[in-house]
């Protein structure tokens, strides 16, 4: 070997870049003052920030906070632009609408115990055993809102505990077709004829009591959280179901699916918030009164579901057919191989999608103000009719888009991290 | 081609795995299979070649009824393939298939991949189908990649995992369709050195391929289909050396470039 005496034999200390070529002055000069035009750009639009960000603090930053009436702000020297007083004398009405005050505690403990609930289904770390609370949550949630006897609510448990037990009896001895049905039978027997009598015994002998608060008394945030998420948990399944029979080979299955789709995004949602408030009670039977707020539900989770079949089909359709034949050819039958092969790529390609529906649902409660329900648009026209607060306008309205961000802002993040999470490929 | 290829020993059986007889199929008004008959007896390594579009594709996945015949007859380890689900899945899981483009699935580990079927369809227990899964794993000379995705490995690697996710179900018969026509040359060789150690165990294999190598050293029948029908079925010496059919003798002088 030559001997290279030339060779340094041990490294020079790292030296920090010369100014300008590192940290915030770099990214600077990289990002934005790049070229001539990107310099222009960057420079009139600091500007416009700047004017508008000025107006606006001096519009918001006010000593109103405590005021209590839109008189009172005029009246008040230091209070040149907005009348904060009325958020918080309004707070809590915009939270829970008319919910009685000595029972708020009920509609706090539902949303911790919702937050506990949906933890187990939208990150896997948690222990899977806690999926099982979430699947009672609806039950429990049910009956802290609308109170009277615990009972109810477990009686309409003890229906899906009958249907299981049927299925799980019958289906060894007498096939899964006479299983499912009898369970099913038996089920809806049960919730139409015994649930209620059984309840109203039990209750007797055990109550369990909470103070019953009428539909029409739940508003503010807490309306639009109920209606958002019951439409976000129950047009899930229905709008995968949807998809799968949009290309179902059974003509009957196609034809109901591609139907219900195709009327639901014909009409526009505020056509079937009328629907659901007026014409429904037309069609059930006299004398029932069917909860305007269960109506809203079900009728935004049908539109809800309507679109969600579409994003699904978009990532049904993404996939490779090698994906369905390959699991095929294992020998995987239809619903196994939409289970564990098909529907978790397809609905991982629909993420973005699926999310943008959820939030678009989200904001979508707010038009329920129309059909006369309290949700906070609702509540922000009835407070700016009032004695105090009339003319108020962008503060409520800046509360509340405030209040919706934080949670559409939530979705669109998880949508994000789970994106992240579920890459694998490199 | 003077050297001497080194054969496969074989064992064939007289138990017929495969029954064709008559067969046909459309696609509409296209008649693309045309009075199909083979048969293939346990522990035989059938070739099938031909020209694009010939139809070899579709006759091997008329054989897990990936598509469905018109007309005829195909049995399957005595299990005749009728539109009776039970029948279907039966034979699916009984016939193991390796395709093209691997088609595995890219949201499940390697691992994951092997185990689904035996736990799923075979109700396999979970620790009992990974430890039959890392056996084939080790069989295709992979095993160090089991906690991987299908994204982050080679072609090669991924026709390998293919082939040892169709292992773990224990089938009685193999079909390869074209395994090696997406692979880059020096990966080629890897994936068919694990098909030819297959044969070895005696695995009753239909193989589509144009590997004329492979064929010479695996196959005792080598079956040459043009424009839906067999034009052309014999042992690979005599196919090659002596081939019949003016067909055979066009395709055969295009794909071995002389
Ligand atoms: N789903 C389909 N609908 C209509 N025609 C089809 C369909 N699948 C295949 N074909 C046609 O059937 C014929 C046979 O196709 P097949 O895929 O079996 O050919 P192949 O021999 O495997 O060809 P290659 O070597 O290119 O894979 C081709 O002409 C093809 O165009
Ligand atoms: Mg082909």
């Amino acid at each position: 070997m030559t001997d290279h005496s030339f060779v340094r034999t041990e490294m020079l200390p790292e030296q920090p870049a010369p100014l300008g070529e590192t940290g915030i002055l770099l990214w600077l000069k990289t990002n934005m003052f790049s070229g001539i035009a990107n310099s222009i750009a960057s420079v009139v639009t600091i500007v416009i920030i700047y004017i508008l960000a000025k107006e606006i603090i001096l519009w918001g930053y006010q000593p109103s906070w405590g005021l209590g009436s839109v008189r009172a702000c005029f009246d008040d020297p230091n209070v040149t632009g907005a009348c904060w007083g009325v958020i918080p004398e309004r707070f809590n009405q915009l939270m829970y609408g008319f919910y009685p005050k000595d029972e708020q505690w009920r509609i706090n403990l539902s949303f911790f115990l919702m937050v506990a609930a949906i933890a187990p289904v939208l990150f896997n770390k948690i222990p899977r055993k806690a999926i099982y609370f979430s699947l009672l949550y609806p039950f429990i949630a049910f009956w802290l809102i609308w109170g009277d006897s615990i009972w109810g609510p477990i009686a309409a448990l003890a229906g899906f505990a009958i249907a299981y037990g049927a299925i799980r009896v019958l289906n060894p001895v007498a096939g899964a077709i006479v299983g499912i049905t009898t369970g099913v039978l038996l089920a809806l027997v049960w919730w139409l004829f015994a649930a209620v009598p059984a309840s109203v015994i039990v209750n007797g002998v055990i109550p369990i009591e909470l103070e019953v608060v009428q539909s029409r008394n739940i508003g503010g945030l807490t309306l639009s959280v109920i209606i958002g998420i019951s439409g976000i948990a129950l047009s899930f399944p229905i709008g995968v179901i949807l998809a799968l029979g949009r290309q179902s080979d059974m003509f009957i299955v196609k034809v109901l699916c591609v139907g219900f789709i195709e009327f639901i995004r014909g009409v526009p949602l505020i056509t079937l918030l009328f629907v659901a408030s007026i014409l429904l009670n037309y069609f059930l039977p006299p004398g029932t009164s069917f909860d305007l707020l269960l109506r809203v539900v079900i009728v935004v989770t049908l539109f809800s579901a309507a679109y969600l079949a579409e994003v699904v089909r978009g990532g049904l359709a993404a996939l490779p057919t090698g994906q369905y034949e390959a699991a095929d050819a294992l020998g995987l039958d239809y619903w196994k191989s939409m289970r564990l092969i098909i529907m978790p790529q397809a609905l991982k390609i629909s993420i973005p999608g699926i999310v943008s529906n959820f939030i678009g649902l989200f904001k979508d409660t707010t038009l329920v103000s129309i059909i006369g329900l309290l949700d906070p648009v609702g509540l922000i026209n009835a407070i700016r009719g009032t004695a105090e607060w009339k003319g108020i306008l962008w503060e409520l309205y800046i509360f509340l888009a405030l209040m919706f961000w934080i949670f559409t802002f939530a979705m669109s993040r998880y949508s994000m991290y789970l994106e992240r999470k579920l890459k694998t490929g490199h | 081609m003077s050297e001497a290829i080194k054969k496969v020993a074989m064992e064939v059986s007289d138990e017929v795995a495969i029954q064709i007889t008559d067969m046909n199929k459309w696609y509409g008004d296209f008649h693309v299979l045309k009075d199909i008959n083979i048969t293939v007896n346990r522990g035989e390594r059938i070739v099938v070649c031909g020209p694009s579009g010939s139809g070899k594709s579709t006759l091997i996945r008329c054989i897990n009824r990936l598509e469905v015949h018109q007309r005829g007859k195909i049995v399957v380890d005595g299990t005749e393939l009728t539109s009776d689900l039970k029948n279907i899945d039966k034979i699916r899981s009984e016939v193991g298939m390796c395709f093209q483009h691997f088609n595995l699935f890219p949201h499940l580990t390697i691992l994951e991949n092997c185990t689904l079927a035996p736990i799923w369809v075979r109700k396999t227990p979970k620790k009992e189908a990974e430890e039959i899964a890392m056996h084939f794993l080790e069989k295709v000379k992979i095993p160090e990649q089991a906690l991987k995705y299908p994204g982050q490995l080679s072609g090669g690697q991924q026709q390998r995992v293919a082939i040892a996710r169709s292992l773990c179900m224990k089938p009685r018969i193999m079909l390869f369709d074209e395994p090696t026509s997406a692979l880059d040359p020096e990966m080629i060789a890897e994936v068919l050195d694990t098909m030819v150690e297959l044969a070895e165990e005696g695995m009753t294999m239909i193989v589509v391929t144009h590997e004329m190598g492979f064929a010479r050293k695996v196959a005792n029948r080598v079956i040459f289909m043009d424009q839906g029908q067999i034009v052309e079925q014999n042992e690979p010496e005599e196919f090659f050396n002596n081939p019949k059919s003016e067909r055979t003798q066009l395709f055969l002088s295009q794909i071995l470039g002389h």
